[in-house]
């Protein structure tokens, strides 16, 4: 789960990282109300699990209350990136006086953690990273090491932290690695790390994605950060019924075992799709392997509650779970759903008793069931059935 | 001959009597697999008994830890059926047990937990397969994990892929040819066995004739695949790349499996293996229809 700016701060704070909380607000009037309390100069941020929010004009001064209330106004509602703005973060306006750019993450390439630090630069590191490299530092950390005082203090002279605020540079690093290993995330980053007036080291902006895995097993109180709103109405349907669920841009829902397959199911309906009016698929959904009846009506519920599809292709390969439970489960959704069942299904059943799986299917006699015997056939079928 | 496991494989189940360790201890049974025990700290000195291939009831011993295990059974190969919050903990078990082979079946375990694991290991004898993987199997030798033992017999294929039921497509398209080994790395950003070392292993073993390598969106492992296939590689490889229509920055169940910039797509991936001459299919089928050329030319 990517966290905002204002989630990912809290995360600082908590870890003893130096960052201004600053207020979060839903709306201009709260805007102008905090920009107030803040008192002189204020910025207005968009809060959107987006990059480039300044370029995007998310991102405001505001020299007065009612500017602050203005610039909200504004923001609030936009859309950046295709994300809408429903909140934006009043802090105080601190200008750095110069911006560095730190971060620690998962380098899954040489399966170790790595931390990348600049003193060159703050926002525009991509582009320092590009003319001259050897200005961004990139670490290797052992995961059984770790980053302990001295090792903070190895990074921070490397990176070549200006002495006034080397130490706070070397704290700072420490308490970085903390937020990154005690609530597990695959990316910390500080981008502008700021030097303020009077030599204070401070993180202006944070990004910092956590990992659902470990949120799931030892992190109760992630939870919290989940932002339900802004999760597509399918999308948190599908979650509360508890399917790995993404909603997609197209017209032939998917419904598949096991993530890969799942995947490849969308290749081969885009595929199959261009010769049928450019039909695509709408979504990905993997019932994992107990693809009994209640998971498989859930699937159907959420898919065909999505407008776009025009009909729905089921691909499953019965390994474990045998294609007799799966076609079972098709049955048992189609009495379930009842005649919120309207949408054309397209299914292939292949492995694992498949001969018992298809002849269950063929009994019911269902007239939105077509079966298909091999996957490419059937995407083709259910691409043909959305175009009509 | 196979990679990494055979008939003298000894087996031992970290998890038996949980519900995923006792339904795949009979299913490995029943594959003719050789199971010896399994640990659960627990439950040490009591036993579970599921049936073999031949419907015999077969009673394994319940050991409390990986090294009594061993030293009573002189298992070789674990399978972790642990729940995610203690995998790290059993794989250090059985690493600090010297075990030959682990292999991760437990899926959802934290990242950081496995880079620690995967830290652990460096240096140690342990060869770690996973996590959230189907495991391995070596038709009508052995199978260590979830892998259906009846998709497909033994044969000139040597098979590796992220996924689980990509691995069964691929094993039931080629079924009338078979396969030396089929190992399912697992999906996870972090693997104990990738590619290239199954890549590797494939070249060094006689029976593999035509090896089918199966990617997946996110990483760079099809990429660096590609670079250790052009340097070290001489039998014929044919790829598939799942994930072309995968929107960026969604993650599409795998952990692994996000596409975040250019770098980790579908179509890098592609480019990158067919760059060295690997044949890539645009569909299963398609990567089947491939290897069936080559193996038909053998």
């Amino acid at each position: 789960m990517d966290l905002m700016e204002y989630q990912a701060k809290e995360l600082f704070a908590k870890h003893g990282v130096a960052t201004t909380l600053g207020t979060v607000v839903e709306t201009a009037e709260d805007a102008r109300a905090a920009a107030e309390q803040i008192g002189g100069v204020t910025v207005i941020k968009a809060q959107v699990k987006a990059g480039g929010r300044g370029k995007a004009g998310g991102v405001k001064l505001a020299k007065t209350a009612d500017e602050a209330f203005e610039h909200a106004s504004n923001i609030l509602g936009m859309e950046i990136k295709g994300l809408t703005v429903n909140r934006v973060l009043v802090t105080p306006a601190t200008p750095p006086e110069e911006e560095y750019y730190f971060s620690f993450l998962l380098d899954r390439s040489n399966r170790q953690y790595l931390c990348i630090a600049s003193v060159e630069g703050g926002v525009e590191i991509e582009e320092v990273a590009k003319t001259n490299p050897d200005a961004v530092k990139k670490i290797g950390i052992d995961p059984g090491k770790g980053v302990d005082a001295a090792k903070a203090r190895e990074i921070a002279t490397e990176a070549k932290f200006p002495e006034p605020v080397f130490e706070q540079a070397v704290k700072m690093i420490e308490d970085l690695y903390k937020v990154f290993v005690e609530e597990d995330a695959t990316l910390v980053e500080v981008n502008p790390l700021a030097r303020l007036a009077g030599d204070k080291l401070e993180a202006l902006d944070g990004k910092v994605s956590l990992d659902d895995n470990a949120s799931e097993v030892r992190h109760p109180d992630h939870a919290a950060f989940e932002i339900r709103e802004e999760a597509d109405p399918l999308e948190a349907k599908a979650k509360d019924l508890g399917l790995n669920y993404v909603k997609l841009d197209g017209q032939v829902g998917i419904i598949g075992n096991g993530a890969g397959l799942v995947m490849s199911t969308l290749d081969v309906v885009a595929y199959a799709g261009e010769n049928h009016g450019g039909v695509k698929p709408a979504n990905f959904l993997d019932i994992g392997g107990g693809a009994n009846a209640q998971v498989m009506a859930n699937g159907l519920d959420v898919i065909l509650n999505d407008e776009q599809v025009k009909s729905v292709f089921v691909n499953v390969f019965g390994g474990i779970t045998a294609c007799d439970e799966v076609a079972n489960g098709i049955k048992g959704a189609l009495e379930l759903l009842g005649d919120k069942a309207t949408k054309p299904l397209v299914v292939r059943l292949d492995g694992n008793n498949v001969e018992q799986g298809r002849a269950i299917l063929n009994e019911l006699n269902h007239p939105l069931v077509t079966q298909v015997d091999t996957m490419d056939g059937a995407a083709d079928k259910a691409a043909e059935l959305a175009n009509a | 001959m196979s990679i990494y496991l055979n008939k003298d494989s000894k087996i031992i189940v970290q998890g038996i009597t949980g519900g995923m360790g006792a339904k795949h201890t009979a299913l490995m049974l029943d594959s003719g697999a050789t199971i010896v025990g399994g640990v659960n700290s627990r439950k040490a000195g009591t036993t579970v008994t599921h049936k073999d291939h031949d419907g015999n009831d077969v009673e394994l011993p319940v050991f409390g830890t990986v090294a009594e295990a061993m030293k009573e059974t002189g298992a070789n190969v674990s399978v972790l059926f642990v729940p995610p919050a203690f995998t790290k903990d059993a794989a250090i078990e059985a690493i600090d047990a010297e075990m030959p082979l682990i292999v991760v079946i437990t899926e959802g375990v934290p990242v950081q937990d496995t880079a620690e694991v995967w830290s652990y290991l460096q240096g140690k004898s342990t060869r770690m397969i996973g996590p959230n993987c189907p495991g391995i199997i070596t038709p009508g030798e052995s199978l260590a994990g979830i892998t259906p033992h009846t998709i497909a017999g033994k044969g000139p294929v040597g098979l590796v892929s992220k996924s689980g039921t990509l691995t069964y497509q691929m094993m039931y398209e080629l079924r009338d040819f078979g396969f030396s080994t089929a190992i399912g790395i697992g999906g996870d950003p972090i693997v104990g066995t990738t590619h290239i070392d199954a890549l590797q292993a494939f070249e060094e073993d006689p029976e593999t004739k035509v090896i089918v390598m199966i990617g997946e969106i996110g990483g760079d492992a099809e990429e660096r695949a590609a670079d250790y296939i052009k340097a070290n590689i001489t039998k014929p490889v044919v790829g598939y790349v799942a994930g072309f229509t995968a929107p960026e920055g969604k993650t599409m169940g795998h952990a692994g499996a996000i596409v975040s910039g250019s770098a980790g797509t579908a179509q890098a991936k592609k480019d990158a293996l067919e760059a060295v001459g690997v044949k890539v299919g645009k569909t299963p089928s398609e990567t089947a229809a491939l290897a069936r050329e080559l193996l038909q030319a053998l």
